[in-house]
């Protein structure tokens, strides 16, 4: 196997130097685990603070006269409603309505907008929103920074000390501040269910900053392997696996990120087709599934209601929090009632399993005190 | 005292008499990571060399495991089921998977011993 085609994060031989077992992701070298492995990582990060290196996914600004009303055309969240200082996830629609990716955006200084998007639809995500805002708006790649989340309930206190005034911030706020001497932009936020946050920082003092983050030693680094697992337990989707473009906003079980002003306004992609799926009920809508017994269901694993195939996993494995497999997945609408009890076909056996409400862990934000 | 054999696939057997007894090596297992998962073959089931018998399920994936040899089953490791961490913890021995009743012993003669399988891995 050759890693000559592969791309460097800024952290990537950082992460090497701390043990991390390197696979091919997205085009990049990255952590899939460390020593620990992912059980113990995925826990690690559950109760301390576990730090990724998470630079292979794609920050760009959206840059022009008024860059929010811009991407409301292909995004359907409420973009103009974005204060200053806040982060917002929403999901990128191409013509009809189906999902190309899911992204947060944010607003942490008067530069326009800042767009955080998957790896692995970087280029896509990259080729849409310029089609399709040319003249309006002008996208720019951030090519000089790494990004980082350090994720678990132990983060703000650890942070208090490196970057005060950033542990003021509630979950999805946003801002500049000063780490180690350097300026970096952090939100707080993740994807892990976890406290954190995410730190986008200049490459050239990406590592530098990471060791003095590591020498804390409640904080570990984690790879990719845990973050799988971290986001699969609280419910969050894996873009291209949980949703494609087959998928409207409804149907991936996102109407939340369908704000009622735009339904209002119904100036999005597929619009009419999501307020028709929002009162008659899509085909199918994804679900949380859990077996009732040991075997972890995975990925293309079908489902079956009497014999008859209803639906299929899109994600699913070994839940270490959870203390068993969990899965997500799309069954038929009508089956998609928690507690309803579905089959799994694993290795030609059948497998009994209950739909299960999501998130399986609580998820743990800080939303103030007393919150 | 029993021989030892060992596969290509990572497998050991424990061979006394006809009966040979089937886990993983400490390097499949450091490999696979935390396993949680196990399904053994039921007693009685006849397995040839190189089918499918057993899977083996860590947080990261699915594996299956091979008959290394030819025979019945017949006996399977049914704690694994409760306690699938028990390979991670103990792979050449309380690891232990399923015993297999060995039709064919010159089956045996393709198998690796220990030296060969050390050379074999060190070489991955």
């Amino acid at each position: 196997m050759t890693d000559q085609n592969l791309a460097s994060t800024p952290l990537k031989s950082l992460m090497e130097e701390l043990g991390g077992k390197m696979v091919p992701f997205a085009g990049y070298s990255m952590p899939v685990q460390f020593a620990a492995g992912v059980r113990k990582e995925h826990i690690w990060t559950r109760e301390n603070c576990g730090l990724f290196d998470v630079s292979h996914m794609g920050q760009a600004r959206l840059r022009g006269d008024d860059p929010a009303k811009a991407l409301e055309t292909i995004v359907p969240g409420n973009m103009q409603g974005l204060a200053a200082n806040m982060q917002r996830y929403t999901v990128l629609l191409n013509d009809d309505g189906g999902i190309i990716d899911d992204l947060m955006v944010s607003r942490p200084d008067d530069d326009g907008l800042m767009l955080v998007v998957n790896a692995a639809c970087k280029d896509k995500d990259y080729q849409r929103i310029t089609t399709a805002l040319a003249g309006i708006a002008e996208l720019e790649p951030i090519n000089d920074r790494a990004l980082i989340a350090v994720q678990g309930p132990k983060t703000a206190e650890i942070f208090a000390k490196f970057m005060p005034a950033a542990c003021d911030m509630v979950f999805m706020q946003c801002g500049h501040f000063t780490l180690f001497g350097h300026d970096v932009i952090v939100s707080r936020s993740g994807y892990t269910g976890e406290d954190g946050f995410e730190i986008s920082l200049p490459s050239a003092h990406a590592e530098e900053i990471v060791r003095e983050i590591l020498a804390d030693q409640r904080v570990k680094p984690i790879g990719l392997g845990a973050r799988d697992s971290l986001r699969l337990e609280v419910g969050l989707c894996l873009s291209g696996h949980d949703f494609t473009e087959d998928h409207t906003p409804i149907s991936a079980g996102l109407a939340w990120a369908v704000p009622k002003i735009r339904r209002e306004r119904k100036n999005f992609p597929g619009a009419t087709r999501m307020l028709q799926e929002l009162t008659a009920e899509p085909e199918d809508i994804r679900v949380g599934i859990c077996p009732d017994g040991k075997a972890p269901a995975r990925e293309g694993t079908e489902i079956f209601k009497d014999g008859i195939r209803v639906g299929q996993v899109t994600s699913g494995g070994f839940g270490p929090t959870f203390g068993g497999p969990v899965s997500m997945g799309y069954v038929r609408a009508d089956l998609a009632n928690i507690g309803s009890k579905v089959d799994l076909l694993i290795r030609g056996k059948n497998y009994p399993a209950t739909i299960t409400k999501m998130p399986f862990v609580a998820q743990n934000y800080y939303r103030g005190k007393g919150a | 005292m029993a021989d030892l054999y060992f596969t290509e696939e990572h497998e050991w057997l424990s061979v006394e008499s006809d009966t040979a007894r089937v886990g993983i090596t400490s390097y499949a297992a450091e490999q696979l990571g935390d396993i949680v998962f196990v399904e053994l073959p039921d007693i009685g089931k006849q397995v040839q060399a190189g089918g499918e018998v057993a899977v083996v399920e860590s947080v990261k994936s699915a594996s299956e495991l091979f008959a290394p040899i030819t025979g019945e089953i017949i006996a399977a490791n049914t704690e694994l089921e409760d306690a699938p961490e028990t390979v991670n913890e103990d792979p050449t021995g309380k690891g232990w998977f399923f015993e297999i009743k060995v039709s064919d012993k010159s089956e045996l003669d393709k198998l690796m011993d220990k030296a060969a399988y050390d050379a074999f891995v060190a070489e991955l």
